[in-house]
């Protein structure tokens, strides 16, 4: 049995973009006391409306940006009550632990599907047979197996995702950052990738954070969904969920979308949205 | 009327259909056919098949022999002073290959000429990439050498070349430093926009699948600067051959610049159509060699968006 579990804490983070130095009132303070801790097993999904903050936390998270206030570290629990904190790593720069999907898909196009999972590999200096057996496991994890020579502009706007995970993936990293990575597909596409995605959630047993615009893809994603609201951006609402987990034990995502329950979330969870918006 | 209009429809088979990117499609037989078209304009206007000529009434009058040989002989719309026909210029193209003309035959004033072109061609991927990528890469590069470049790429080689012959003498460098000169600045800026090409999210990318910022400039800027460094590369020898002639105005041996300056001290017409036609002809298929390198090198071009 695994005594150590890992999570990822964000401590009152806050950030603000200073516009003009000599002039305060220009800044735009983006975040305000973001608390959170995902845990081990976490499908975190992010909802709110344009403007409120989700890419910033996102980019905090990856370390792309330094928050203004605040820390955020990996802190490792060990114990039968996992109440003890044996290590602590602070997060300061983007690092191959976390692992970065985008919006559009970033993928290189000089290289093609399997040289693109490789490339992290590559740049952490791991030898070619290794790397391409990894590659090919993330690979098949996508159900991308046929497409591995593939060029990247001969693929689908939702394979060109799928390679885009199965590279965030390959390096193997503690947790998976998602940035409406779904937001540029169409509806039928879209559920068929997140279907791929919870089911490698399932084999990676990876931290998610998953940033979305769709209530509906976040109700079906998430374990825990939080709610944010913009000026300055904070999370105001959390819930816990299992509408994957029934899809993970095998009920269909159709009937999973259609249940009373499933239906009474998602209409409370746009009154939210749209009390906050107004 | 049928096969006609297949005819038009196999020229821009395009493959997104109507309603595709405006522009797409093979040209290659609209291009030959334009070709073509001109060439035989260019025989018509130089050849006497259409034009009678304008007949003075008084002067039948006055000696009627003279004046019935004028009226069978026809004149070309251009007469060859100023535009001799293609067989002419043929000819004279023919003879140009082993006689001399100006200081040697057409092929040393090719070779010459393509000497110093690429010479400085070279001259210029070695330097001007460099530089291209470090003002790109390096604010303090930018505002160092961006000035100098902006202030002198739109003044016309001819403006300067006073100036490259007091500074360089008449010899072969100052010929090969103004085509330098005018290859250069195309280079060094079409390098520069390239360095912009990567995107935030690629880079972002590299970053968290843990690359160095070293690796981020090899392995990602660099690449994705690759398409717009081989327009610069085309664009740049571009402004070389249409430099090439002002290089040669002054005491040149040989060149086709060199010639083309001779053949229009005589009024040779004939050589001096040769000489632009060659000019031309090595400019475009240097040109088709290069797009040939693009597809290979980036095949991605324009792919991405």
């Amino acid at each position: 049995m695994n005594t150590e579990t890992n999570e990822l804490v964000l401590d009152n983070i806050d950030v603000t973009f200073s516009g003009r130095s000599y002039d305060r009132s220009e800044d735009v303070h983006a975040l305000s006391k973001i608390n959170l801790t995902i845990k081990q097993n976490d499908f975190i999904v992010a909802l709110g409306a344009s403007g409120c903050g989700k890419t910033t936390l996102l980019n905090v998270i990856a370390g792309f940006l330094r928050p203004t206030e605040g820390s955020l570290y990996f802190q490792k629990r060990q114990g039968r009550t996992k109440t003890k904190v044996a290590t602590r790593q602070e997060i300061v720069k983007p690092s191959p632990d976390r692992g970065v999907v985008f919006q559009k898909h970033a993928l290189l196009p000089w290289f093609n599907v399997i040289e693109n999972v490789e490339f992290a590999l590559k740049l952490q200096g791991v030898d070619r047979i290794k790397r391409r057996e990894i590659a090919e496991e993330k690979i098949v994890l996508m159900g991308l197996e046929e497409f591995q020579t593939h060029k990247i502009y001969e693929l689908s706007g939702g394979m060109q995702q799928r390679v885009g995970i199965a590279r965030a993936l390959a390096s193997d990293p503690a947790i998976l950052l998602m940035d409406e990575p779904l937001g540029a597909l169409d509806a039928l596409t879209r559920e068929t990738v997140q279907e791929i995605i919870l089911k490698g959630w399932e084999k990676t047993r990876k931290m998610v954070f998953f940033i979305t615009h769709s209530v509906e893809e976040a109700l079906f994603m998430a374990t825990r969904l939080i709610i944010m609201s913009p000026r300055p951006g904070r999370i105001t609402h959390e819930f816990k969920l299992d509408f994957s987990k029934q899809f993970l034990k095998g009920v269909s995502a159709r009937k999973i979308k259609s249940q009373a329950k499933f239906i009474a979330k998602r209409e409370k969870i746009l009154d939210i949205i749209h009390s906050d918006a107004t | 009327m049928n096969s006609f209009k297949n005819l038009f429809k196999f020229n821009v088979r395009s493959t997104t259909g109507s309603y595709g990117v405006p522009g797409e499609g093979n040209s290659l037989w609209i291009a030959v056919g334009s070709t073509v078209f001109f060439i035989i304009l260019w025989y018509l206007v130089t050849t006497p098949l259409l034009m009678p000529p304008v007949v003075d009434d008084e002067s039948i009058t006055n000696d009627e022999e003279v004046v019935v040989e004028e009226v069978i002989e026809k004149v070309p719309l251009i007469p060859p002073l100023f535009l001799p026909g293609p067989n002419a210029v043929y000819d004279k193209f023919v003879i140009l290959l082993t006689e001399e003309f100006n200081g040697g035959t057409l092929f040393d004033h090719i070779k010459w000429s393509m000497f110093r072109v690429f010479s400085a061609f070279l001259l210029s991927i070695v330097t001007a990439i460099p530089l291209g990528l470090l003002t790109g890469l390096n604010v303090y590069f930018k505002g160092a050498f961006d000035p100098p470049i902006e202030f002198y790429r739109p003044i016309p080689p001819l403006a300067y070349l006073p100036l490259m012959i007091i500074w360089f003498g008449i010899g072969e460098l100052s010929k090969i430093v103004l085509i330098y000169l005018a290859i250069f600045s195309a280079m060094v800026i079409n390098t520069r926009s390239g360095v912009r090409s990567a995107g935030l999210e690629q880079i972002h990318a590299a970053y968290s699948m843990g690359a160095s910022k070293f690796q981020v400039i090899t392995q990602v800027v660099l690449k994705a600067a690759m398409p717009e460094i081989l327009t610069g590369m085309r664009v740049g020898i571009g402004f070389g051959w249409t430099t090439l002639v002002a290089a040669e105005l002054v005491a040149a041996q040989a060149g086709i610049g060199a010639m083309i300056k001779g053949a229009s001290d005589f009024l040779v017409t004939d050589v001096i159509i040769v000489g632009i036609v060659v000019i031309g002809v090595i400019a475009y298929a240097f040109d088709l060699i290069m797009r040939y390198l693009e597809r290979i090198i980036v095949p991605w071009k324009g792919k991405m968006t």
